[in-house]
C-alpha cells in the first residue's frame, strides 16, 4: 500500500504543478478574479452578497473570467497573506471586501503593480488599487420612513456593529427618514461589536423588543435580529439581501446590495484592458443600493416608500439636506445645502434628537 | 458491554508516537472525506498540506503564523503541568499588544532604538499583569481560574475596540477605528528579506529553548511537574501550591503578551478592533498536541499554522469551502485524544470484569 500510495502521490504532485503552470499561461489575456470575504458565504448579509456578485461574473462573462475566493479571512495578519497568495496564483483582479482589509491590500497591490485591486468601503488608493462602496444610507432613509409610519410605541430597536462612520450615518440618515413622518419617534441602539454572530445579534435584538422596540432595524450581516422579530411578532428589515424568507410576516422590506454590475463591469474592463484606478460610491440610482419588494404594510406606505425611494434616485431629494444639527447644538450642514461625501464618509457625530451617546 | 480499563503500564514510546499516528489517521479520514466531496483526495491532500510550503514564501509564511501560536502554548503548558487552566491567553495577548503599542503610539514620531525594546517590556508586563488577576483571585479567594481568565479576555478586546474608536484613535485616519500606524522604530525588524518573518520569529524559538531548559533543568520546573502529577505529594514535601498559580499565571500572561506585541509590532504594524483570530485559544490544542513539551509545541503549532494555511490554498484553488481547516483540526484533536486515551487505557468487550467488581 505504501508504494502505490507514495507513487499516486507524486503523480498527483506532478499533475497538479502541470496544471498550474498551463493555466497561467493559458488564461494570460483572461480574467482571473479573486475575492477575500470577511463572513462566511453562507451568512446570507454582506459576504452572501459579494459571493452573488462573484458569480454573477462567472454566468456574464463565461470563458473569458474565472473566479475563487476565500471566506471568513480575519482581519489581522492573515488578510496580506491571502490577499498575497491570490496575487502570486495568477489572479488578475482582486476584491477585498472590508474596509480591514485596506492597508493589507495596499501593501500587496504596491508590490504585484501588475494585479488590479480593489477594495471595498476604504479610502486609500493607488494606480492598480481602486475603492467601491454603496451609499446604503439612502436605503435607510426609505427604511426610516416606513418605520415611522409602522410604529405603534414609537420605539425602535438597532443592532449595529462597530460605531463607525457608515454605521453611524446609517442611523442619522434612518433617524431623519423617521421624523419626516413621526417626530415622537425615538431610537434605542446596542452595539454588538461584531458583524457577524448570530447569538450575539440574536441577543441584542431581544434586549430592545423587551426595552418596548416594535421595529427591529440591524447594521450586522445575519438574519439573526429579523428572526427573533418574526418570532416576536414585531416588525423589521433586511440586511445586505432580502431576508424575507426568514421573516415572512416581520420583514417590511430589505437595504439589499448589489455588486453584480459593478463586478461584472469591472471584470469585464480587465479583459478588454480598459482597466482603471477609480473610486465608486453607488448609490439607489446606480443600482448598487436595492430595496426588496415592500411586503406587510398598508398600500399608503408602500406608495409613500416606493415615492421616496424615487427621489433619491433622481437626485431630487438627499437624506442629508441641511439645516442638520448635532446632538451638541452645532450647525453641521447649513440650510438648504448638502452633506459633501468627506462629511459623509467621517461622520462621527449623531444628529440632533438621538438619544443615545455614541461610543468613543 | 464496552468499557476503559487503565493499563497497568503505557508504553512510553506511544506516548510519542500519538501525535504522529493521529496526523497520518486524520490524513487518511481527510482524504475519504475530499473523496466524498467529489475531490481527488490526493490533489485535495497536496493542496491542503504540501503545495503552502512548496515555496521559500510559504515557509515563510508558516512561521509567521506559528509564532504566536508557540509562543503562547509554550507559557500555558507550565500551567497545564501543574493543572492551572489558564484559558485567557487570547486576553493577555490583547493587553500585551495594547500596553506595548501603546508606548509605540505616544512616541509616534520616535526615532529612538529604545522605542522597541521598551515595547517588548510592556508588552510582557501586559499580559502578565492580566495574567495575574486571575492568579490573585485564585489565591485569595480561590475562584476558579478557568472562569477569571477567559471572562478578562472580553474585558480586554471590549478595552482595545474602546481606545481604537477612542482615544488612540488615527486622526488623520478619517474616524475610523484604527491607530497610528506605528513609527519603524517601533516596528520588529523583518528578518528575511522579501518575507514577514519578524524578530518576534526568532525570539519564539529563543522561548522555545528556554522553556525546555526551564521544564528539564530547574528547580522550579522539576516542581510544576510535581504538583500537576501528585499534588498531594507536592505539598507533603512544601511545595507551595499558591507560588506555582502566580508563577504560572504571570509566566504564561507574560508570554501571550509578548506575542500579541509581537502581531501588532510585526504583521500588523498598527492598533485595530481585532488583532488575534483567536491564538489565544488555538494555542491550548497546540499545547496539548505537542504533548505540554515546548519542543513539540514548536511542531504542533507548525502543524496548527499549517492547517490555515493549507484551507486558504484549499478555497483557492480548489474552491472548497472555509469550513475545511475547522474540520481538519477538529479531526486532528479527536485522533490525538482517542490515541491518548487508547495509550492509557484498554478496551475491554463484555462483562466478566463488571461480573468481578460485583462479585
Amino acid at each position: 500500500m505504501n508504494a502505490s500510495f507514495m507513487k499516486r502521490t507524486i503523480a498527483a504532485v506532478a499533475a497538479v504543478g502541470a496544471l498550474a503552470t498551463g493555466m497561467g499561461a493559458a488564461q494570460a489575456e483572461d480574467a482571473k478574479v479573486g475575492f477575500v470575504y470577511v463572513g462566511p458565504i453562507g451568512d446570507h448579509g454582506w459576504s452572501y452578497r459579494h459571493d452573488i456578485g462573484r458569480q454573477a461574473i462567472e454566468s456574464e462573462l463565461g470563458d473569458a473570467a474565472s473566479t475563487s475566493y476565500v471566506e471568513s479571512v480575519p482581519e489581522g495578519a492573515d488578510a496580506e497573506r491571502v490577499i498575497r497568495q491570490m496575487a502570486q496564483t495568477g489572479h488578475n483582479l482582486i476584491f477585498t471586501t472590508s474596509f480591514g482589509y485596506m492597508n493589507p491590500t495596499e501593501k500587496v497591490a504596491k508590490q504585484f503593480p501588475n494585479v488590479k485591486f480593489e477594495h471595498a468601503t476604504g479610502y486609500k488608493r493607488a494606480d492598480n488599487l481602486s475603492t467601491y462602496a454603496a451609499r446604503f444610507y439612502e436605503g435607510r432613509y426609505v427604511a426610516g420612513v416606513i418605520a415611522g409610519k409602522m410604529t405603534k410605541s414609537n420605539v425602535v430597536g438597532y443592532v449595529g456593529s462597530f460605531p463607525i462612520p457608515e454605521v453611524v450615518r446609517g442611523i442619522n440618515s434612518f433617524m431623519m427618514g423617521a421624523w419626516s413622518v413621526n417626530p415622537d419617534v425615538k431610537v434605542k441602539i446596542v452595539w454588538a461589536n461584531t458583524w457577524y454572530d448570530p447569538g450575539k445579534e440574536g441577543d441584542a435584538a431581544k434586549a430592545l423588543i423587551d426595552q418596548g422596540a416594535d421595529i427591529m432595524v440591524q447594521h450586522t450581516d445575519s438574519p439573526a435580529p429579523l428572526q427573533v422579530a418574526e418570532n416576536r411578532g414585531v416588525l423589521g428589515f433586511g440586511q445586505a439581501s432580502d431576508m424575507i424568507k426568514f421573516a415572512p410576516k416581520a420583514q417590511l422590506t430589505a437595504i439589499v446590495d448589489n455588486w453584480d454590475k459593478y463586478y461584472v463591469a469591472r471584470a469585464k474592463a480587465v479583459v478588454d484592458g480598459t482597466w482603471e484606478s477609480t473610486d465608486t460610491w453607488g448609490g439607489i440610482d446606480s443600482g448598487m443600493v436595492e430595496m426588496a419588494p415592500y411586503t406587510n404594510m398598508p398600500a399608503d406606505v408602500k406608495a409613500l416608500a416606493e415615492e421616496t425611494a424615487a427621489k433619491i434616485s433622481s437626485g431630487e431629494f438627499h437624506p442629508f439636506t441641511g439645516p442638520i444639527y448635532d446632538q451638541a447644538g452645532e450647525l453641521r450642514i447649513k440650510d438648504g445645502e448638502v452633506a459633501e461625501d468627506g462629511m459623509l464618509l467621517g461622520m462621527d457625530w449623531y444628529i440632533k434628537g438621538i438619544d443615545a451617546e455614541l461610543p468613543k | 458491554m464496552v468499557r476503559l480499563e487503565p493499563r497497568r503500564q503505557h508504553s512510553q514510546a506511544m506516548v510519542y508516537l500519538s501525535p504522529v499516528l493521529a496526523i497520518l489517521m486524520t490524513l487518511v479520514v481527510g482524504g475519504i472525506i475530499f473523496a466524498f466531496m467529489g475531490k481527488n483526495p490526493f490533489d485535495a491532500l497536496y493542496t491542503f498540506f504540501i503545495l503552502p510550503i512548496s515555496n521559500s514564501y510559504g515557509i515563510s509564511e508558516l512561521f509567521v503564523k506559528a509564532t504566536p501560536l508557540v509562543i503562547i502554548a509554550v507559557g500555558l503548558a507550565m500551567g497545564f503541568r501543574a493543572n492551572v487552566w489558564n484559558i485567557g491567553a487570547e486576553g493577555q495577548l490583547t493587553m500585551g499588544a495594547i500596553f506595548g503599542g501603546g508606548l509605540a503610539l505616544y512616541f509616534y514620531d520616535s526615532e529612538s532604538m529604545f522605542l522597541l525594546p521598551g515595547m517588548l517590556i510592556l508588552g510582557a508586563l501586559g499580559g502578565a499583569f492580566w495574567g495575574a488577576i486571575p492568579a490573585l483571585l485564585r489565591t485569595r479567594f480561590n475562584a476558579n481560574e478557568i472562569l477569571t481568565s477567559l471572562m478578562l479576555t472580553y474585558v480586554a478586546t471590549l478595552f482595545l475596540s474602546f481606545l481604537v474608536h477612542g482615544p488612540w484613535r488615527n486622526p488623520e485616519g478619517f474616524n475610523f477605528p484604527e491607530s497610528r500606524p506605528f513609527p519603524d522604530a517601533g516596528l520588529l525588524p523583518v528578518i528575511y528579506d522579501g518575507t514577514r518573518v519578524h524578530l518576534g520569529t526568532a525570539l519564539a524559538v529563543f522561548v522555545v529553548i528556554a522553556g525546555w531548559l526551564l521544564l528539564s533543568k530547574s528547580v522550579i520546573g522539576f516542581q510544576l511537574r510535581v504538583v500537576g502529577k501528585a499534588p498531594q505529594a507536592a505539598r507533603h514535601v512544601g511545595f507551595r501550591q499558591k507560588r506555582m498559580v502566580w508563577f504560572t499565571l504571570l509566566l504564561g500572561g507574560g508570554l501571550a503578551g509578548l506575542a500579541g506585541l509581537f502581531e501588532v509590532a510585526g504583521p500588523i504594524g498598527q492598533l485595530q478592533p481585532s488583532i488575534s483570530p483567536g491564538y489565544g485559544f488555538t494555542a491550548i490544542i497546540v499545547a496539548f498536541l505537542g504533548r505540554l513539551h515546548p519542543v513539540g509545541i514548536l511542531f504542533g503549532g507548525l502543524i496548527m499554522a499549517l492547517t490555515y494555511l493549507g484551507g486558504e490554498l484549499a478555497q483557492i484553488t480548489l474552491g472548497l469551502p472555509n469550513a475545511v481547516t475547522g474540520l481538519f483540526q477538529g479531526i486532528l484533536l479527536f485522533f490525538l485524544l482517542a490515541c491518548d486515551v487508547l495509550t492509557k487505557y484498554r478496551i475491554r468487550f463484555g462483562s466478566t470484569a463488571a461480573k468481578g467488581r460485583t462479585a
